[in-house]
Parts: structure tokens; C-alpha cells; sequence
């Protein structure tokens, strides 16, 4: 009898707490489709807002080159290539560089220069991207133009048309990309550290018991464990630099109708593009195109995204026949 | 012995006698060399002394057991044999640790090349998320072993000692992880012995396994005794008892909570005839 009633109200007990798992997942639920609607409200208003645009080049506006606001004569492809370019540049320089800090961080830092050695690094990636681009203007640029550009476009530069001058101007996609690899080079690193600091310690163990240096180790077992986790770091840099508008614009060059053979020459990228001109937009077709560009960069970044999820998918499957997958 | 075989043998006292004429082979240990010896051997975790004074030996080609209560520092003793400590931060040895006579911890001792002679088997399965075959080849490889053909071959021979091949041979590159934990640990026997090592190191290899795995395991060791120096901690009286040449019996020194031993000797002699009081307690059951 008495357990027959302490089962009952058991039973009530559970029930409620029934009633607040369906409360809680109506509320995830409204919270997610939320996201949903606020990239498909994105998504329509560029649409939407791109639709004279669009009217007029169609498909052929991703595969034109030339910038002419008055003669409206538009094309996209200066400013998908500037920023895949700058981007690209960006990845490649900080993918390799982040990584090598985040193992240095987690691995072979000695304890004490651990914290002060992350904070800077965090701190790196907390500083505002107009000082990154003021700092390239202003040291960078020069720096780079005598002493980098200079000397590679007089030597490699005669048989290479992609590194050749001329270079006086010294802004340009190299150099756009290389201060977008300085920018994204803390949020690659800090991720790295964080997911390696998180491989079990017993996957080193095992590799060091087999005989490993503390080198084949790290490469052999901390990375391959990590490897879906970096990528994501990397993704994510990556996204960083091709949505980055203020800094790309302050080096880059600001050519807009033509694209340079030399990674030495001016560009521009879609952001700084649309940043740049939209508040002096003269007329509805240039701000209809400036629209249709912003939707060009929302292809891009979705691609690029997609692209990522694919490769972390395929990295945490691991083997074949996984039981992970 | 079959897997049949030992599930039809339910009796253990019978099993025990089976197993146990294996170990009997040999009465008398102490012909042999000493491979690994202890001389006043301390291990500091930072300012916690976890080791004091620790003298023994574990002798080349037998079966060394450490038994004692959780916390007395087995892990810690077994360890320090191949400096798996050197990762941990403020941990240290000081005293004599010697493998064939050269101190482990001398300035002179390189610990890479000291693992490649000292393997280790860990108390958790701990395969890489690799394929089966990579599990075991990444030692190898490291170890210098380039040749495809003498890989496979090392790899084979390798699963079969550690009574794997029969369950893996079909799906040598799928990955480790689809393995049960019992085949899991007996992989990481399999990749523990690849690079040939002189002396084994098993930190409770048993804990996580069915009677049969653990049977299966005890009598590869008693097979890999013929090559290797076997050190073995357990929490298995049985286990100890079966399958160890010589038994070392671990305390905590209540007063400082660092680990002491308290008697080291023959097995039999340890399980039938203890000569402390403590020891007595232990084996029997009736500690604490
Ligand atoms: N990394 C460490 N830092 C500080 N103290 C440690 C560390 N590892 C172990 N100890 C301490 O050293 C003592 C011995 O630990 P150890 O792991 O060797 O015990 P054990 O005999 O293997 O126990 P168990 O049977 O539970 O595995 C314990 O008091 C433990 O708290
Ligand atoms: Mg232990």
C-alpha cells in the first residue's frame, strides 16, 4: 500500500518533469529556428536588395572584371578574386605558423611562461582590426615595399609574372594578406592550444612508452588525435579574414576594375568593396550592385563553411569503420 | 588452452593447479640475473615523497608481481622504471634505479632509447584512433622498421602471441576503436612487445577484462617470460599468485603517506609463508 502511493507520486514527479523537458525543447527549439530565420532574413534581403542588379548582369556579373559607377559597367570577379586571394595568402601563412604556437603553448611551453604567454595571444586577437591596418599603412607597407617586394619583383619577378612590379605603390593583395594572416594567426593558435590541451594525456603516454620522442609524439599521436579541432581553428580563421573589411581596405590598394597579375599589385576584397562605397552610393543600380557583391560574399563564405564542415566531418570519422563515426 | 576449454573449467581451484604447474616450471628464481634492482630507490611528487626507500630486484626472464593497497604507489614504482614521470612537472627519483646495472636516472640515460627497451602496458586500454594494424606498426616504424613485408610479418606474429590474430585477421585496417575493451588491451600487449623490448611493464593490464581475457593474458605472460623481464601490478590476490615468479608487497607508511615496501620474495614463500605480520594480513584478506 505504502508503496503503491510513494509510486504514484513518483509517478506525478515524473510527469512534471516530462512537462518541463517539453517546455525546455519548445524553447532550444524556437531559439534554433531562430537562427534558421535570421541567415534566411539575411539571405532575403541581399537577394531582394541585389534584384536590379541582377536584372541586368546575371550570372555573367561573377565572370566580368571592370568598376564604373557612372557608365554603371560593374563585374565581381576583381573582388572574388582579391578575396580569395588575401584570404588564401592569409591561411597560408597563418595555418602553419598558428598551429606550430598552439603545440609550443600546450606541449613544450615551460609551465611559468604558460599564462602570460596565452594572455599575449589572446590579447593579440582582442586588439581592433583599424589598428592592425593603421599599423600596416604605417610600418608595414614601407617595410615590406624596400625590403621584401622590391627586391623579390627585380629578381624572381623577371621570370615569375605573379610576384613582378611594379611595387611603388605598396599596398596591394600580399600585403593585404599578410596582415590578415597577422590578424587571424592568434585565433588560429589559441584554438589549437585549446584542443590539444584537451587530448587525454594517455594517448601521449602510449605514444611515449612505444619508444617516441616527445616530437613523434606530438605529431604522431597529439595532432592526429586533435586533427578535427584544428581544422575547425583553421575554418575559422579562415572566415575571419574573408569577411575582415576595415584592415583589408587600408592596404590593399583599392583597385577595383582590374586584376593585377602580381600578388604585388593593388586588389580589392568583396567587404571593403561594399564598406567603402555604400554610403556614397549615387544611384540605385550602384547600390543594387554593392548589394548583389555583399550576396557574392554570403555565397563565399557559405561555400567555405560547407567546405569545412566536410573536412571536420571527415577527420573525426577516422578510420574506416570507426566507432566514432 | 582453449576458450572452450575455460569455460567448461569453471572450477578455479583446478584451473589454479593448471596454470600454477606452468609457474612451476621453475622453482628457483634466484639464479637468475638481475635485470632491474632498486637500491634506496625515493620518488618525490613535488614536496610529497611517494616512494621511500624502495630495494629490490626483478630478475631477467621471471615474472615480478607488485601487490599492495590502492595509493601505496605501485603506479608510481612501476613508472619511474621508464620514466613516464619525465612529463608530469616536479616529479623526481633519487636513489639507485638500475636497468642491467646503468641507473635510469643517471644524466648518462637517455629516456627514448630507455622505452625502447622497457615497454608498458597501461592500466586502460590505450590504443591510438588508427587502424589495427597501425596500432601496432607505429612502434615499429619508430623503431626503425621500414620494410612492408617484415612489418606485416611483425604484426602478425605480434596479434598471434597476444592471442588477437584469430579475432582480427579479417579487419586488420579497420580502426582499434571498434575493439572490445579485452581486445583493446591485448592490442596494446601486441603493440607493447612489436619493438621487442627487454623488460615488460603491466600496470593492472587485467582490471577491465572478463575472467577469460584474464587468463588469456596470464598465460601469454608466463609465454613472453621465456624473452622478457615481466613486472606486473595487480589487485588480484589469485592473480599475483598464479602467475608471478617473485611477489614485491607495497605499504603506506601511515604516518608520512609515502609508499614502503614491506617484504619482497618467491611468490609461494609471500602467499604461504609471509614473513610480516602485514603481509600476512593482505594476502589473506583481512587487511585494514
Ligand atoms: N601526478 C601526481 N602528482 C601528485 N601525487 C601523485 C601523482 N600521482 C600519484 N600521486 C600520489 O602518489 C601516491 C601513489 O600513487 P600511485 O598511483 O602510485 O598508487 P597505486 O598504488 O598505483 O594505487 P592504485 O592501486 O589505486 O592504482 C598516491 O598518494 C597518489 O595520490
Ligand atoms: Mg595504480
Amino acid at each position: 500500500m505504502a508503496q503503491a502511493e510513494r509510486l504514484s507520486t513518483w509517478q506525478t514527479f515524473q510527469q512534471r518533469t516530462k512537462h518541463g523537458d517539453v517546455i525546455f525543447w519548445l524553447l532550444t527549439l524556437f531559439f534554433a529556428l531562430m537562427v534558421v530565420a535570421l541567415v534566411a532574413a539575411v539571405g532575403y534581403v541581399a537577394w531582394v536588395g541585389s534584384s536590379e542588379a541582377r536584372g541586368r548582369f546575371g550570372l555573367s556579373f561573377l565572370f566580368k572584371t571592370g568598376w564604373d559607377p557612372n557608365a554603371q559597367n560593374f563585374g565581381a570577379l576583381p573582388a572574388i578574386y582579391g578575396t580569395l586571394v588575401s584570404s588564401g595568402i592569409a591561411l597560408l601563412i597563418a595555418g602553419p605558423l598558428g598551429i606550430l604556437i598552439g603545440v609550443f603553448l600546450s606541449e613544450l611551453c615551460p609551465q611559468r611562461f604558460k599564462s602570460p604567454l596565452s594572455f599575449m595571444v589572446e590579447l593579440l586577437a582582442a586588439i581592433p582590426s583599424v589598428i592592425y591596418g593603421m599599423w600596416g599603412v604605417f610600418v608595414f607597407v614601407p617595410f615590406f615595399r624596400s625590403w621584401v617586394a622590391a627586391p623579390i619583383a627585380k629578381s624572381v619577378g623577371k621570370s615569375f609574372p605573379l610576384l613582378a612590379g611594379p611595387v611603388a605603390a605598396g599596398r596591394g593583395l600580399m600585403v593585404a594578406g599578410i596582415i590578415l594572416a597577422i590578424m587571424i594567426l592568434p585565433t588560429i593558435a589559441a584554438i589549437t592550444r585549446d584542443v590539444l590541451a584537451v587530448v587525454p594525456n594517455h594517448q601521449r603516454e602510449a605514444m611515449l612508452a612505444v619508444g617516441a620522442t616527445r616530437w613523434e609524439m606530438i605529431r604522431k599521436a597529439v595532432l592526429p588525435y586533435a586533427r578535427a579541432g584544428i581544422i575547425g581553428g583553421l575554418m575559422l580563421g579562415l572566415g575571419r579574414a574573408l569577411g575582415e573589411t576595415m584592415a583589408a581596405l587600408m592596404v590593399i590598394g583599392s583597385v577595383k576594375d582590374k586584376i593585377s597579375t602580381s600578388l604585388f599589385g593593388g586588389g580589392i576584397t568583396a567587404a571593403s568593396l561594399v564598406a567603402s562605397e555604400l554610403p556614397n552610393a549615387n544611384d540605385s543600380m550602384h547600390e543594387s550592385t554593392l548589394i548583389l557583391i555583399a550576396l557574392v560574399l554570403f555565397g563565399i563564405t557559405l561555400c567555405v563553411n560547407a567546405f569545412a564542415r566536410l573536412l571536420v566531418w571527415q577527420a573525426a570519422r577516422g578510420p574506416v569503420g570507426s566507432a566514432r563515426s | 588452452m582453449s576458450e572452450a576449454r575455460l569455460l567448461t573449467n569453471t572450477n578455479s581451484l583446478r584451473r589454479n593447479v593448471a596454470v600454477g604447474a606452468l609457474v612451476r616450471e621453475r622453482e628457483h628464481t634466484d639464479t637468475l640475473a638481475h635485470k632491474l634492482e632498486a637500491k634506496n630507490f625515493n620518488f618525490y611528487y613535488g614536496t610529497f615523497q611517494a616512494l621511500s626507500d624502495i630495494s629490490m630486484v626483478m630478475r631477467e626472464h621471471s615474472i615480478t608481481a607488485i601487490i599492495g593497497p590502492s595509493g601505496c604507489g605501485k603506479s608510481t614504482l612501476l613508472r619511474a622504471i621508464n620514466r613516464m614521470h619525465d612529463q608530469t612537472p616536479g616529479a623526481r627519483g633519487n636513489g639507485q634505479l638500475m636497468l642491467d646495472g646503468q641507473n635510469i636516472y643517471g644524466p648518462e640515460t637517455d629516456a627514448v632509447l630507455l622505452r625502447r627497451r622497457i615497454g608498458m602496458v597501461f592500466q586502460r586500454p590505450n590504443v591510438f584512433a588508427k587502424s589495427i594494424f597501425d596500432n601496432i606498426a607505429y612502434g615499429l616504424r619508430i623503431a626503425g622498421w621500414h620494410d612492408r613485408k617484415q612489418l606485416a610479418a611483425r604484426v602478425e606474429q605480434c596479434l598471434r602471441q597476444a592471442a588477437l590474430w584469430d579475432e582480427v585477421k579479417d579487419r586488420l585496417h579497420s580502426s582499434a576503436l571498434g575493439l572490445s575493451g579485452g581486445q583493446q588491451q591485448r592490442l596494446c600487449i601486441a603493440r607493447a612487445i612489436a619493438p621487442r623490448p627487454e623488460v615488460l611493464l603491466m600496470d593492472e593490464p587485467c582490471s577491465a577484462l572478463d575472467p577469460i581475457a584474464t587468463l588469456k593474458v596470464e598465460e601469454l605472460m608466463l609465454e613472453l617470460r621465456r624473452e622478457y623481464t615481466i613486472v606486473i601490478v595487480t589487485h588480484n590476490m589469485q592473480q599475483a599468485a598464479r602467475a608471478s615468479d617473485e611477489t614485491a608487497f607495497m605499504l603506506m607508511d601511515p604516518a608520512t603517506r609515502s609508499g614502503q615496501l614491506i617484504e619482497f620474495g618467491p611468490t609461494n614463500r609471500i602467499f604461504t609463508n609471509p614473513q610480516d605480520k602485514r603481509t600476512e594480513d593482505y594476502v589473506t584478506g583481512q587487511f585494514g
